[in-house]
């Protein structure tokens, strides 16, 4: 068994409990796309392509009054440690997709366009822990970079606990072990409302305010790195358009 | 910073706002397209700059999908066939429309439509062929309704598509093109450019049978050549930021004849064109 938390006090991979990993992020990463983003939270690296709104592709789909949201989630091959292709009914990915769904659902005003439909495809490239909070965190990128309008950006984090301490941001190694709880946060920064909440782990119901707290935290951190990724690619179009 | 304060910072450079920007506490503006509004303060929606007009506050976003307008010129691809009605591809967040009853029948435009017009519906136009049309009204729920009724609409033919960004064609008076390298050119403020062989304005009347041909005319080497740098010569443009209009198109054209059409859009002759470009259009 490793250990996860140094006697000094650090983790497996050197960081302080409190401290989250590298975040670098780019937006209008691609051409083809209405928007898209490309974000790496320390090794788990993630490519989001957005198109619409465009006419609904199934007839059955169709909302007359709001737009539908369509998610798809990838996972390539080549992103864990084995080598392992997924079907494309792979629960685990459906299960995701349709988180990511649920939380942009309230999020996006979808009632300007109606029978319209929003496509959000997600591949992720290198997974080490936190799929779903990178996955959101790029989404949000991808969607405003699109044009598409949102009461606000949605950023996740995630959290946990070992030996009686509060961590945040888990990597795959911390996420693998199975006494370590981890509980994924996605929040709307403005308002401090909580848009997704998931854990599948016990937890001592004392622990979860600290942990979500610790959570949100970070989520604050990277409103501003995702607000600054925005301001550029804003910046740098608008200078574009009007040279 | 507040809205009183835009008037301020417009001179310097205009407010660039994201999602959930306060743009104003102050219950006597309205709130216009990209925001919405919450507690009676108004809040950005969309990132993008911020616009006022007297009381009305709304915020353009950079990119987007096409928006349309009434008198629009567009081109749009047919992707479905129902009953009295095409719809069609415009780039936008729905397909458009476009009416049995707002297209020229073949044979004179006095002629009425009937009920055997219904049933040859698909040899107008069937799925996938290209229009050149003018929006002609809103549904309620946003979606345009086109019309092709002019003897310059209608199904394109003898050429090739360039998608673009939209903002990129400005609406002018002519969408319709005839470049003086012998290539016709419909721009349309959707963002779909049509380039095809040059067919003289009169053969077209005089063959009016013909303007739902789905036969292509022959067409030389040489003229698919010249029609092949001009794609290259648009997509460049797009690739650049440049406004796509007749002139620019012209200036890159004569630019680029020193490579060969293929090379057009290699990273460094692309960027030897470009400066070219822009230079020439700043010196207008």
């Amino acid at each position: 068994m490793q250990e996860l938390l140094s006697p000094e006090g650090l983790r497996v991979d050197g960081r302080r409990p409190n401290e989250l990993r590298k975040i670098s992020c780019r937006a209008s990463v691609l051409r083809s796309s209405d928007g898209s983003a490309y974000y790496e939270q320390g090794n788990t690296k993630v490519l989001v392509a957005v198109y619409g709104p465009h006419e609904s592709r199934h007839r059955s789909q169709v909302q007359f009054d709001r737009a539908f949201i369509n998610v798809e989630f990838n996972v390539a091959p080549f992103s864990t440690n084995e080598r392992r292709k997924r079907s494309k009914n792979d629960k685990r990915l459906l299960e995701i997709a349709s988180a990511i769904k649920q939380t942009f659902e309230p999020v996006v005003i979808t009632t300007l366009f109606p029978r319209s439909q929003i496509d959000i495809y997600l591949h992720l490239f290198q997974h080490d822990g936190g799929t779903l909070e990178t996955c959101i965190n790029a989404a949000t990128l991808a969607l405003i970079d699109a044009g598409i309008p949102l009461h606000d950006y949605v950023c996740a984090c995630t959290a946990g606990y070992i030996e009686n301490t509060p961590i945040l941001d888990l990597n795959h190694t911390e996420e693998a072990s199975p006494e370590t709880p981890d509980l994924t946060i996605a929040i709307l920064p403005r308002t401090q409302k909580i848009a997704l909440l998931q854990m599948e782990s016990k937890l001592h119901v004392e622990k979860v305010e600290e942990i979500i707290t610790a959570a949100m935290h970070g989520c604050k951190f990277i409103h501003k790195k995702l607000d600054d990724a925005v301001s550029q690619v804003t910046k740098e179009l608008s200078e574009k358009l009007n040279q | 910073m507040d809205i009183d304060n835009i008037e301020k910072v417009k001179q310097e450079s205009a407010l660039l706002v994201t999602p959930g920007y306060l743009i104003t506490q102050d219950p006597e503006f309205m709130r216009g397209h990209g925001t919405f509004a919450e507690d009676s303060a108004i809040y950005s929606s969309v990132s993008g700059v911020v616009e006022r007009i007297n009381k009305l506050i709304s915020v353009r976003p950079f990119k987007q999908r096409y928006q349309g307008e009434i008198g629009d010129i567009i081109v749009g691809r047919i992707t479905e066939v129902g009953s009295k009605r095409w719809k069609v591809d415009v780039n936008s967040r729905q397909d458009a429309v476009l009416l049995l009853s707002s297209i020229n029948l073949p044979g004179g435009i006095q002629r009425r439509k009937s009920e055997s017009d219904e049933l040859q519906m698909r040899t107008f136009f069937s799925e996938g062929d290209l229009v050149f049309a003018e929006v002609q009204n809103y549904f309620n729920d946003g979606a345009l309704s086109l019309h092709t009724r002019s003897i310059q609409y209608g199904k394109l033919r003898n050429g090739t598509i360039v998608k673009v960004f939209p903002k990129l064609v400005p609406r002018s008076r002519s969408h319709f093109h005839s470049l003086p390298c012998g290539v016709d050119v419909v721009m349309g403020v959707n963002g779909y450019i049509w380039v095809s062989k040059h067919v003289p304005q009169s053969t077209v009347e005089a063959n009016a049978e013909e303007i739902y041909s789905n036969k292509n005319e022959k067409i030389s080497t040489q003229e698919r050549e010249t029609i092949a740098r001009v794609c290259n010569c648009i997509t460049l443009l797009d690739r650049l930021f440049i406004k796509i209009t007749d002139t620019s198109v012209i200036y890159t054209y004569e630019a680029s004849l020193g490579h060969a059409a293929k090379e057009i859009l290699n990273h460094d002759i692309a960027a030897d064109l470009a400066d070219q470009v822009k230079a020439r259009l700043n010196d207008h």
